[in-house]
């Protein structure tokens, strides 16, 4: 017999898990409402096929792919780093190292995942950027590959902690299979475990992306704020997220297209993160299933 | 000459002793049956062949075993080119989840071959040498993980077979599967110990006295009696031997 | 499983053969390296840091306020309002996360429901920090007028890390063995009675972890509060959640981001103190953590 105290904390038990889907809603919402106003102004396809990305200037341009390659460049520089090296040192964790090791190994990598993005942002301005211009002298101040570099760094973890976990979960009796065939470790390793991991091998790399892509700190202290139409790493560019602090930062009067813009360039964010967030959702069920 | 030699081998996995002194020789193509109770150590001297057991950390070998003459266990011996000499099919079938072609040609790839149309004749002769091309010459791009149990089973042999072993090590390879894919599985066997030299770890004694040439019998590590099959089933020297067979064996 | 996947598989191929090739098997080694590289590299930052900002560490830095000489700037307001905002998230988002992760575990039964509530989870701690910075600018500052405040902040970063209790007191709830609620159904009680007397008391741990980390994460977080108009020139304490504030990521920012090349010490001894402090919490999580794993070990 259900008492009535029950029977309330019972909804409010209820209200919470409506209440989780009440933050997404209002995500979009906000965003669709805000961005609604600035597309009410600009069309749509100047937004997404403009070149230039100048609301502030005589010459208005509300083109998206400045900051969209800015925002990629700098992912996938990350992704550069990260993805053989997160890869790499999957395998060894998974395959190679006895449990000792990968005992302080994993709390290790977890700890560059619990560092503040600042302190990423930091480093990059004050040490890797100098780095680079003593290495390659025409670099910039300002440059994408070193917030690049410095998030490769950041995302590594989520690379190796999903991946090793994914690989470890194969069956010992394939990798059994393959050694009685003759396999070396790294055969099995990289032609039994590797292929049978794939679905969450990919779901963790694709998660890595999404999470640089909605970087912001990193960014916003070593990137620079010009945004432009260029893959150059060598040159300071801006990404969505960045252009986002740049605005709120300064005096933009709050209403108006230029303001709307943060709103804009947000739900195209969203969008895209979402996007990558839930094929990396649903590779992950797939790879499961598939082990069951 | 002999095939595979088994000299005065004992097996530890940490402290505990597993195999007790076996003494055991087999002639080439030959098929011989390890049988015995659970626990008796039959599948641990089967992986002894194969040096599989090394995979397992703690475990220790004293004595010696030859094949072809030669040590397994010499300090000059690659233990990787020993297991593509020596090759093993499991109880539960293993299939990769890759099609059927790329499990035959896991082998082969391994080796360093990747010549698509040596590798397209070698998946073709291994699948016919079990029987199994006629039914999945069709389905040579599909998982292999779509195959029946004994259709898997016999994969696993033609991936084995694909490396060109000279020895095949089966262990309980029929447990898993139905009474006709088990009949299917001991006509293969008997078809392959014309090419292959065999040692088959069984619990099923029929099954031991249909397809082998000679028995062992192992009892805690131990082996109580190897002799050729006919005699072995019906005239054994040791007693503990025909209890197990008559089945008044208490397993303690 | 595609075939598009198993051509994929072939260009894995390649590379282990050219690997093969290369005759001897040292990966054993390499992957030590890289593994090594990656540590120490964690390692190289903290004693870069600390090199750097400790000059500036003292009494002064500690009790200072913000302002334009650089040896005179000092981290207090920002601290004081790491720490106003450390309980605030605390208080918010430990009874939501761990309502809605009960809910989710133990209450929800139809399995689609059950499935969309968790890809929403996973959607929502996937969602850019910048982006709930436009969320509580809209809703928290604006809507309900709550202004540029402690408040404001802390309900926006509540929701950010929302995500991560409710995985937390999840897992937590699954630690729990079947036979404990089992016993207690099997003398009458309730789904909530079992659940608040038996259940939780014992993944309890494991939900207060899962919350300091998310802590950790919340007090590491600029971007959010960027966008929600955060200032560094804050020439007081915050003395009530309602008032204008700072904390030591955004302040970091700013000294960063400042042209004299002195700010920089500045940045570096309050990254001392933010990892200090961060590193705190996440060790206090995963020890509370390992316990909690070995008593239910027992």
């Amino acid at each position: 017999m259900k008492r009535p105290a029950e029977k309330l904390i019972e909804a409010l038990l209820q209200l919470s898990g409506w209440l989780t889907l009440g933050i997404t809603f209002s995500v979009i919402g906000v965003l669709l409402v805000n961005a609604w106003g600035f597309f009410s102004s600009i069309p749509l396809l100047d937004f997404l096929l403009g070149t230039r990305w100048t609301p502030f200037s005589e010459q208005q341009a509300f083109g998206m792919w400045p900051l969209l390659l800015g925002t990629l460049l700098t992912a996938l520089l990350a992704m550069a780093l990260a993805l053989p090296l997160g890869l790499l040192i999957s395998i060894y964790l998974s395959e190679y190292a006895n449990s000792s090791w990968r005992q302080v190994a994993r709390p290790a990598l977890d700890l560059l995942s619990a560092i503040p993005t600042v302190v990423y942002g930091f480093l990059a301005l004050v040490f890797v950027t100098p780095a680079l211009q003593f290495f390659f002298p025409g670099i910039e101040r300002f440059n994408a590959l070193s917030p690049g570099l410095v998030m490769g760094f950041m995302i590594l973890p989520i690379i190796t902690s999903i991946s090793e976990d994914a690989m470890r979960s194969v069956p010992a009796n394939l990798r059994e299979a393959a050694f009685a065939m003759g396999a070396s470790r790294w055969q099995v390793a990289w032609r039994v475990v590797l292929p049978a991991a794939f679905n969450g091998v990919t779901a963790a790399v694709i998660l890595a992306f999404s999470r640089a892509l909605g970087e912001t700190m990193i960014v916003s202290i070593a990137a620079g704020q010009q945004p432009s139409f260029t893959l150059n790493p060598t040159v300071a560019i801006q990404t969505a997220s960045s252009y986002i602090i740049q605005i709120s930062l300064g005096d933009v009067s709050r209403s108006g297209t230029e303001y709307n813009t943060i709103f804009a360039v947000g739900i195209g964010l969203f969008v895209l993160t979402f996007a990558l967030n839930n094929l990396s959702y649903w590779l992950r069920n797939r790879f499961k299933q598939i082990q069951a | 000459m002999y095939k595979i030699e088994v000299r005065e081998v004992d097996f530890w996995y940490g402290s505990s002793q597993v195999l007790h002194r076996i003494y055991l020789e087999m002639a080439p193509n030959t098929v011989t049956a390890l049988i015995g109770p659970s626990g008796c150590g039959k599948s641990t001297l089967l992986r002894v062949l194969n040096r599989m057991n090394e995979l397992i950390p703690g475990s220790h070998l004293r004595g010696d075993v030859c094949i072809d003459g030669r040590s397994i266990y010499g300090s000059d011996v690659d233990v990787y080119e020993l297991r593509k000499r020596v090759g093993m099919v499991f109880q539960k079938p293993n299939p990769f989840p890759k099609s059927v072609y790329e499990n035959v040609a896991f082998g082969l790839r391994i080796k360093g071959i990747n010549h698509r149309s040596f590798i397209d004749e070698k998946v073709e002769r291994t699948l016919r040498q079990v029987f199994l091309w006629e039914e999945v010459k069709d389905k040579l791009h599909k998982p292999a993980l779509a195959l029946s149990g004994g259709q898997q089973q016999r994969l696993c042999i033609a991936r084995a077979l694909a490396v060109e072993p000279s020895i095949l090590l089966m262990d309980e390879p029929a447990s898993s599967l139905d009474p006709i894919s088990t009949a299917k599985l001991e006509e293969l066997i008997y078809e392959l110990k014309q090419t292959y030299t065999i040692v088959l770890v069984t619990h099923n004694m029929q099954q031991a006295s249909r397809t082998s040439d000679r028995t062992a019998f192992l009892y805690k590590g131990n082996l109580i009696e190897y002799a050729d099959t006919a005699t072995f089933f019906t005239n054994p020297s040791s007693q503990s031997t025909q209890d197990y067979i008559t089945g008044r064996f208490r397993n303690e | 499983m595609n075939r598009q996947f198993i051509k994929m598989f072939e260009a894995f191929d390649r590379f282990g053969d050219w690997y093969d090739r290369q005759k001897r098997d040292n990966f054993a080694i390499y992957g030590l390296v890289f593994t090594l590289f990656v540590v120490s590299i964690v390692l190289g930052l903290f004693v870069y840091v600390s090199i750097a900002g400790f000059p500036r560490l003292g009494s002064r830095f500690f009790s200072g306020y913000a302002s334009r000489i650089p040896e005179q700037a000092g981290i207090l307001p920002a601290l004081i309002g790491s720490l106003w905002v450390l309980v605030l998230v605390f208080i918010i988002s430990f009874p939501l996360g761990l309502a809605a992760g009960i809910q989710l575990e133990k209450y929800v039964t139809n399995t689609r429901w059950a499935r969309l509530l968790e890809v929403n989870i996973t959607n929502l701690a996937g969602i850019p920090s910048v982006i709930y910075g436009l969320l509580g600018l809209q809703f928290f500052v604006r809507g309900m007028a709550l202004g540029e405040s402690v408040l404001g902040a802390s309900l926006t970063l509540s929701l950010m890390v929302l995500p991560l209790v409710i995985v937390s007191t999840r897992e937590a709830l699954r630690m729990v063995p079947n036979s404990v609620s089992e016993a207690a159904y099997a003398l009458g009680a309730t789904k909530w009675q079992t659940i608040w007397y038996h259940a939780l008391p014992i993944a309890f741990p494991g939900v207060v972890s899962g919350v300091l980390l998310a802590i950790s994460r919340a007090i590491g977080e600029a971007a959010p509060l960027l966008v929600i108009g955060a200032v560094a020139f804050v020439p007081f304490s915050p003395a009530s959640i309602f008032d204008y504030f700072t904390v030591l990521p955004v302040q970091i920012f700013f000294w960063a981001t400042k042209p004299q090349a002195s700010f920089l010490i500045n940045a570096s001894a309050a990254i001392l103190v933010l990892l200090s402090l961060t590193l705190l919490l996440n060790l206090l999580a995963v020890r509370i953590r390992e316990r909690w794993h070995k008593r239910i070990e027992s």
